[in-house]
């Protein structure tokens, strides 16, 4: 008789559980922008690296001492531009949903992403120091995918097996040390767009068709 | 006709459907957070919190944040008994 209320109730209380413990406007098209902007970086560093290599003797020490600003220079210019991307499109997917960006949902999820990613960094910069270099890109990747994890618990579950994905990257990299760069194009580029266009098709691209 | 007597009264509103549907799955909430989850206005909001706290399905906790009054929301062992109670019987009816 009154079935259809009934259904209302229902789809109300899902929708304000999922509202009220999961910030689910992160958007998929970010994922696929930042996922590029790896490859390219991926792209330009590999050259820079080509160069090195094709030196010998005090030339080679002397490039690879040039290079090391070069190379910080991209990765910095690589993030920069990633999260600057993450947080206009997730602001512009977030107005378009009538949520506010920055709830209680929110602070969470990048709460939860950011204590795994800044020990990581902490890490990554103390075997920078030590002159570790060779465990850096695994530590990277494995530490991100924890990052991705640990705050999967509070967005899409999506998230959840990019972190998956991305610590079994970083794990076999560790045994194939001197492919890092390979590992990072694959972890941080195409893992990005896989999983970018799985969110932006999911959740994206049927919402703008309805 | 046990179905229907599980559909509880208290719970027949949308906002305090959705007040226990957030208390759910967050160990608090404070006022804030549920006004701007539900789209509520204060007086509503504090009404429909009151008709739940005196039926003991949630708790209320005040307190100060710095000199700020903050009002901190949790449900009881009661209340998540009840609202489970609530959806079954939901689902049930729908299930018809």
């Amino acid at each position: 008789m009154d079935s259809n209320k009934y259904l209302d109730d229902i789809s109300e209380i899902k929708n304000m559980m999922s509202r009220s413990s999961r910030f689910i406007s992160l958007s998929g098209l970010s994922g696929i922008l930042a996922g590029t902007y790896a490859l390219i970086g991926a792209y330009l560093a590999h050259g820079i690296i080509q160069n090195i290599e094709n030196q010998f003797g005090v030339k080679r020490f002397l490039t690879a001492l040039n290079s090391v600003e070069k190379l910080m220079l991209i990765a910095l210019i690589v993030i920069t531009s990633a999260v600057i991307t993450g947080i206009v499109l997730t602001y512009y997917k977030s107005k378009k949903n009538g949520d506010k960006l920055w709830d209680v949902s929110a602070k969470r999820l990048l709460t939860n992403f950011l204590i795994p990613l800044l020990t990581g960094g902490i890490f990554c910069f103390a075997m920078l120091n030590n002159g570790v270099f060779e465990y850096i890109a695994p530590s990277t990747l494995i530490f991100y995918g924890m990052a991705c994890l640990n705050a999967s618990k509070y967005t899409v579950r999506d998230v959840r097996y990019l972190g998956i994905t991305v610590i079994t990257l970083g794990l076999i990299s560790a045994y194939f040390t001197g492919y890092g760069l390979y590992f990072w194009a694959l972890g941080f580029g195409v893992c990005h767009i896989v999983y970018g266009a799985l969110m932006h098709f999911k959740y994206d691209w049927k919402k703008s068709k309805e | 006709m046990s179905i229907i007597n599980n559909i509880n009264k208290a719970f027949d509103h949308r906002i305090r459907l959705g007040i226990m549907s957030v208390l759910m799955v967050n160990d608090y909430a404070d006022f804030k957070m549920l006004k701007e989850l539900l789209g509520a206005t204060d007086g509503n909001l504090a009404s429909h919190t009151k008709a739940l706290e005196k039926e003991e399905y949630i708790l209320v906790e005040k307190q100060f944040i710095g000199r700020k009054p903050n009002t901190r929301y949790s449900v009881t062992k009661l209340g998540k008994l009840q609202f489970k109670r609530h959806i079954d019987a939901l689902e049930k009816l729908i299930g018809k």
